[in-house]
């Protein structure tokens, strides 16, 4: 990857998690560490991975990504603003009443949204239903998902494991956000999952690990997944939940709690660009 | 106990007390502990604590076995997950079998907020009521779930404690007289009956005192256990009122007002009003708007209450 490209990355990734710290803060609730441990991941596909038509979400040919770890919707839903599938106005009416941002992802109110999620383990399944339906149709789009490491431990993702692997599903590319956190502790603690790259490989998926928050292993991973053909792939990666907000990095805490005004000011400032005025 | 109380809250109190009364009261969890307030039944008893991890189905399963070998569980996750994704295993594991694990479920209905639709069960009621063997209770506040939940541990069989996030008001002292499987005559007038359950039982007690004033007097009864329903305080006030509204924080349809709708149809059919979620999904909202987006306030079950004294004979 050049330099140009990992700079012009690096600054998506900054203004993704400015917008989920000031989209989080507005709305007074929500899911910070998730969203951030996934916002580079989010970022790689969106800009430059995804082929899409914002001014035609239901183009036919589109790629999909469907983001099974609902609760990381402010990662999307700042992608897709910068994307131009909505403006970034309504990326601060979150959560409210009026807004078609609801909570959780919800496709039959945001263009561009895949699939409606929240409900932890579901994403999967449905990502293999498009795959499969890419196939049956012979087009080349591909699926792409990500799941959380602590949504790996309910059944259906490993209904969908074995169903994606069955079916040799190579137009699937799944990223696990291995930040190592749930909801309850980090996930050792709450329900181990390890090892983890021996359970998808022998599930019969092509593992490839990487650090998720390195641009140059996400693309060139993305890529190898392209190649590989007769499996899906299992991007294992390595991310800090929290990332980029020192006070949020690696902390339980905020998993699902918003910043305060003063808190968002901080994050805000630690991640550059202009301030945020009232 | 204070003005307001999430159920949730008192719920995770009451598991400290049955907790030290019964020494086989056990506690699982789905990664959710510290929403569903058993984190404080862990913290006390971490021997008897058990958390699953994100896998709703073998939480309940789990919960089956150690009820099989004589133990008293309560298996807590969001009311959506749990009635939801472990629909089958609360069926199969549970109820068939006539297992004594208590569900209590927590966030249930619209006042989950900001989370939206995804997360707001508005069907669970109907659900865990169509499945033989199991009672469900549906609280409606802080003092009434801490009595469901010594209720619960005393009754030997399967329960649904349907359970919600926001503090909500205290209505009832504590020498509130709660028996399962009775609903609690909460005023009494010849006009209409207001038949409510959980966060609704305080609104239509509000929506008494609006009806009062223009002459219309309002029985208010309390229908904390759905199932096995009252049925004959049901019909008795049916019969005494000639016009019946039901309220409850739950689609119309198979919850509160689909069980006294059945009841009343065989035993004495009046004029009646349902008022809850109409039949779509929640959103997200704050729990005040949403409350107000659905109609589901006091100026609802009073204007639900003209409609039907209207309508009679
Ligand atoms: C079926 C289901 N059970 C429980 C929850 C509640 N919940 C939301 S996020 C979360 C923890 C997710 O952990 P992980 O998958 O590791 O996500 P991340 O660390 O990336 O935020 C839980 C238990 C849910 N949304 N869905
Ligand atoms: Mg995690």
């Amino acid at each position: 990857m050049d330099e140009e490209t990992r700079k012009y990355l690096e600054e998506k990734a900054r203004t993704l998690r400015r917008h989920i710290i000031r989209m989080l803060a507005e709305a007074g609730s929500g899911h910070p560490g998730g969203s951030l441990s996934a916002a580079d991941i989010v970022t790689a596909l969106y800009f430059r991975v995804l082929r899409l038509d914002p001014r035609n979400p239901a183009w036919p040919e589109r790629d999909r990504f469907v983001l099974s770890k609902g609760h990381a919707a402010p990662a999307l839903y700042a992608a897709l603003a910068e994307r131009g599938f909505f403006p970034v106005e309504d990326l601060w009416g979150l959560r409210k009443l009026s807004s078609h941002l609801q909570g959780h992802p919800d496709m039959r109110k945001t263009p561009g949204v895949e699939a409606s999620t929240g409900s932890l383990g579901q994403g999967l399944a449905m990502a293999n239903g498009m795959a499969l339906a890419g196939k049956l149709d012979r087009k080349d789009y591909r699926v792409y998902a990500l799941i959380g490491d602590g949504e790996m431990e309910e059944g259906e993702i490993w209904e969908a494991a074995m169903a994606a692997s069955h079916y040799r599903l190579d137009n699937l590319t799944v990223f696990l956000d291995y930040n190592g956190l749930q909801i309850d502790g980090p996930t050792s603690q709450v329900m181990s999952t390890e090892p983890v790259e021996e359970k998808w490989r022998s599930f019969r998926w092509n593992v490839i690990p990487i650090d998720g928050h390195d641009f140059g292993q996400i693309l060139t991973a993305i890529e190898q997944a392209r190649e590989h053909l007769g499996q899906p792939t299992m991007i294992v990666a390595r991310t800090i939940k929290g990332k980029g907000v020192s006070f949020m990095e690696n902390a339980v805490g905020w998993h699902g709690n918003a910043p305060t005004r003063e808190q968002a000011q901080k994050a805000l400032a630690e991640l550059g660009g202009e301030p945020v005025s009232e | 106990m204070g003005k307001n109380v999430a159920t949730r809250d008192a719920y995770g109190e009451a598991l400290l007390e049955v907790g030290a009364a019964y020494p086989e009261v056990v506690v699982l969890d789905a990664d959710l502990s510290k929403s569903t307030k058993t984190a404080k039944f862990a913290e006390r008893y971490p021997e008897r604590f058990f958390n699953m991890g994100i896998a709703e189905q073998n939480l309940m399963g789990t919960a089956a076995g150690l009820a099989a070998a004589g133990k008293i569980p309560f298996a807590s996750t969001f009311a959506i997950f749990a009635t939801g994704r472990a629909f089958e295993q609360i069926r199969n594991s549970i109820a068939y079998p006539h297992l004594n694990v208590k569900i209590a479920a927590t966030h249930a209905g619209l006042t989950v907020g900001e989370d939206g639709g995804s997360h707001q069960a508005t069907e669970d009621i109907a659900i865990m009521r169509a499945i033989p063997n199991l009672t469900v209770l549906v609280p409606a506040d802080g003092v009434e779930t801490k009595k469901a939940v010594w209720a619960a541990v005393r009754h030997q069989g399967p329960v649904y404690l349907r359970l919600g996030r926001p503090a909500v008001p205290v209505i009832f002292g504590e020498d509130y007289d709660f028996a399962l499987g009775r609903a609690a005559v909460l005023r009494e007038g010849d006009k209409v009956a207001l038949l409510a359950t959980g966060i609704m039982v305080s609104e239509a007690l509000k929506a008494a005192d609006l009806l009062a004033g223009e002459g219309i007097e309002a029985s208010v009864i309390n229908v904390s256990t759905i199932k096995p329903l009252d049925v004959e305080t049901v019909v008795t006030f049916a019969r005494r009122c000639g016009a019946v509204v039901t309220a409850e924080e739950h689609n119309i349809l198979g919850g509160l007002g689909g069980a006294v709708a059945e009841a009343l149809a065989e035993n004495c059919p009046v004029p009646m009003v349902r008022v809850g979620v109409r039949d779509v999904f929640g959103r997200s909202g704050t729990p005040e708007e949403l409350l107000q987006a659905y109609g589901l306030t006091a100026d609802s079950i009073a204007g639900a209450a003209r409609a039907v004294v209207r309508r009679k004979g």
